[in-house]
């Protein structure tokens, strides 16, 4: 299973989401994740979408995807040449016992925690995937109640930007 | 294309309706017929289209008909073809037009009321999602719940639907907008920043596809509907000539290159000509000019001209490799790229392969396996030689549109084609009952024209309720039913794969009253006129009898066997050189 990061510049117009979600249920594919904000340009979106796919139909699917009228650029950020970053939101189970330990954690991993209760604790981090995903496991022990994730953000390191050529070119 | 508005004296853009504006911009952008069905959310458009003159109106009796006509206007006339329905089943009943359109490319505007915006989300009486129902199925789609939006939204719809590859675009408008006013402003300009279709393709391309087309022993031109969209003929034919290259024409590119042109080779498929689709199999290099490696086309793809490099022409980006893989890529319009070809072929004419062996190999398929049907055992008419006849006595200029199934493959086959718009038919989609509706909007767009339907006894059986359209709007289009009794494709496919078993295939019982409905009686009811052939000897007194009757519809009911096949074909499944010619006849290619 491989992942690929796309990003696309689009339209604020009602349905986009659903146009471009559609050509990927059309042909299997599982989005992996999905964050949609807006811009520093009125009336544009961008969509950071991680999807699974093999080489070939990615292809077929960036090429279809630009056949939406509404979608303006489509980018696929490869990790090395680009930031990602998740945010989640856990709620992790406390007592007297473990609390120590996961404060520890806490700030090994440079999270915080954003919420207190006495049975439990609501922890923020902010990280790419993998330091994410080791957090979750330093957790898992302890009882995690609920998670809240966001989609992947990802953004081409340097210089350029995304939706520079377009304007260049009107 | 674009006239401008009459704006009052004062400077102020006029005030309009919502539907006066829809009905202005249509107007502005030379729209002259129309093809609908009105109902509650779409009432107010219908009551500024009954006071205006510009343009015409056809009222069919069931909304699929409607889209259909369109479709049929539109690859007649080469315009885009425009159909109108109200809000819920109104709306759902075009979808298989737009579906068709989508497959077929047939540039489109579908024109659909909607509750009133207040209402939409509750499940309102004759609400449904028409813009989500038909997203995978458009080009693109629009909802207008504001007047002021009218304008721009359909001269977007318009660019869409027409340039690039053409398309269905859908337009849902809420009867609030349609009541509503605002100023009418027509835009100086379509904005569009995410819709850019590349028309001129990349010169080092071009050049790099003359030169393997130089380098290519047997090359061969694999021509598909673009090349009917590009309206490429003239290009096509000195390309084709300048090359010296033997060529196909798919389902869809019928007519686009001449069937009697003596590169062509006729149709390549499930259903082809041997050589076409020996001639494809066998070549070195596909040159492809707007065709998309429909599966009817290829067969099994792994086995699909498995020593052919590929030239790759197509408008939309998306087809190049989505099938097979192109050596020479090539994004552009047909036409455009053909005019950037011709002068670097000729840089490059000097060093070509000489395609002697080549012809003489196709002239040898040609002279063993040529287009041929025989009588049958059953005493009933051959279908293919009624089919035949018609064309030859309706000739060139005649318009022929067929339904799907075994007589669509034969009016392929059958009729020579010399020109792109004469042949119309459910290419990508196959839909049943596309002939009646899609031969009505023929002969509003081309009336001087001969049109005739060729369809068969179940395709007729539903939609022609458009029957009682032509004869009361004066549309005297000419309908062959080919009546086998029988679902015959489907029927033939049982009887080669499934043993014999003619599961729900047979639409009359054999052991029953003899016509159910009588296609003749159905006709006269309708108020055309019904002719019945059951022999050889009636065929052609019927044709001409159809042919000179034009104050009314006519229709012939061709009695024709349940057993007749269409031939050659590929079955499903299997490499194309294992093309039959006949049943348990396959081409002998290994000799060579």
């Amino acid at each position: 299973m491989s992942h690929h990061v796309l990003s696309l510049l689009v339209e604020d117009k009602p349905g986009l989401l659903t146009r471009v979600a559609g050509l990927f249920a059309r042909r299997g594919y599982n989005i992996h994740s999905l964050a949609v904000g807006t811009t520093e340009v009125e009336g544009l979106s961008r969509i950071t979408l991680v999807v699974d796919v093999a080489g070939s139909p990615l292809e077929q699917v960036t090429k279809q995807l630009n056949k939406l009228i509404n979608v303006l650029k489509i980018v696929e950020l490869e990790p090395e040449q680009s930031v990602q970053r998740e945010h989640m939101l856990v709620k992790v189970r406390i007592d007297q016992n473990t609390r120590s330990q996961i404060l520890e954690a806490v700030n090994l991993f440079r999270a915080r925690v954003v919420d207190v209760a006495p049975d439990s604790l609501v922890i923020e981090v902010t990280g790419d995937t993998q330091k994410i995903d080791a957090l979750l496991k330093v957790l898992e022990p302890f009882g995690i109640k609920e998670i809240a994730q966001s989609g992947l953000l990802a953004m081409g390191r340097g210089s350029k930007s995304i939706s520079e050529r377009i304007f260049k070119n009107q | 294309m674009v006239t401008s508005t009459t704006t009052p004296k004062s400077g102020e853009p006029p005030m309009m309706t919502g539907s006066g504006a829809l009905l202005k911009s249509l107007e502005i952008l030379g729209i002259t017929d129309v093809f609908g069905l009105p109902g509650g959310a779409i009432m107010p458009f219908y009551d500024e289209l009954m006071s205006q003159t510009a343009i015409r109106h056809i009222l069919v009796r069931h909304e699929q008909g409607a889209g259909h006509a369109a479709e049929g206007y539109a690859l007649a006339k080469g315009q885009v073809g425009v159909c109108i329905a109200t809000s819920g089943p109104g709306a759902t009943n075009l979808v298989t037009a737009i579906a068709d359109a989508h497959m077929d490319s047939i540039p489109m505007i579908a024109i659909t009321g909607q509750v009133f915006s207040t209402l939409m989300g509750t499940d309102a009486f004759q609400e449904v999602d028409i813009v989500g129902i038909t997203m995978p199925i458009t080009k693109h789609s629009f909802l207008v719940t504001k007047a002021e939006d009218i304008p721009a939204t359909v001269a977007a719809a318009y660019q869409i639907a027409t340039t690039g590859r053409p398309g269905p675009v859908l337009i849902d408008v809420t009867k609030d907008c349609q009541q509503g006013s605002a100023p009418f402003i027509w835009p100086d300009k379509v904005e569009l920043p995410g819709y850019k279709p590349v028309q001129k393709a990349h010169g080092k391309q071009v050049q790099a596809a003359a030169e393997m087309i130089a380098q290519a022993e047997r090359p061969i031109f694999y021509i598909g509907g673009g090349a009917i969209r590009a309206n490429s003929q003239k290009e096509l034919r000195e390309i084709v000539e300048a090359v010296g290259a033997p060529a196909i024409t798919t389902l869809t590119a019928r007519g686009v290159l001449s069937d009697k042109h003596p590169q062509n080779l006729g149709m390549p498929g499930m259903h082809g000509s041997v050589p076409a689709v020996l001639g494809l199999q066998e070549s070195d290099l596909l040159i492809v000019l707007g065709a998309r490696f429909d599966d009817r086309v290829t067969g099994k793809v792994s086995e699909f001209a498995p020593n052919a490099k590929v030239i790759h022409v197509d408008i939309d980006p998306a087809e190049i490799g989505k099938i097979r893989e192109a050596d020479v890529p090539i994004v552009g319009d047909v036409r455009e790229v053909i005019l950037d070809l011709l002068p670097e072929w000729k840089k490059v004419k000097k060093t070509a392969k000489p395609l002697t062996a080549w012809w003489e190999r196709l002239e040898s398929l040609r002279a063993s396996f040529p287009l041929g049907f025989d009588d049958l055992d059953d005493g009933l008419l051959a279908p293919q030689g009624i089919i035949q006849k018609i064309g030859q006595m309706s000739g060139p200029e005649a318009i022929y549109a067929a339904g799907v199934g075994q007589h669509q493959m034969w009016a392929a086959q059958y009729i020579e084609y010399e020109r792109p718009g004469a042949w119309l038919n459910s290419g990508g989609a196959g839909t049943m009952g596309f002939a009646v509706p899609a031969a009505m909007g023929a002969k509003i767009g081309q009336p001087d024209r001969v049109v005739w339907a060729i369809d068969g006894d179940g395709c007729f059986q539903m939609t022609n309720q458009e029957l009682a359209t032509c004869v009361i709007n004066d549309i005297p289009i000419k309908v062959a039913i080919i009546n086998n009794s029988s679902l015959g494709m489907v029927r033939q496919w049982q009887t080669l794969f499934y043993d014999g078993r003619h599961s729900f295939t047979d639409l009359q019982p054999l052991d029953g009253p003899e016509f159910i409905p009588d296609f003749v009686k159905l006709a006269e009811a309708y108020g055309c006129l019904g002719i019945r052939v059951r022999t050889e000897d009636e065929i052609e007194p019927a044709i001409k009898l159809a042919l000179e009757t034009n104050d009314r519809p006519v229709v012939i009911d061709f009695i024709v066997s349940r057993e007749a096949m269409v031939w050659p074909m590929v079955p499903q499944g299997v490499g194309n050189s294992n093309v039959q010619y006949a049943r348990d006849h396959a081409p002998s290619w290994d000799e060579e």
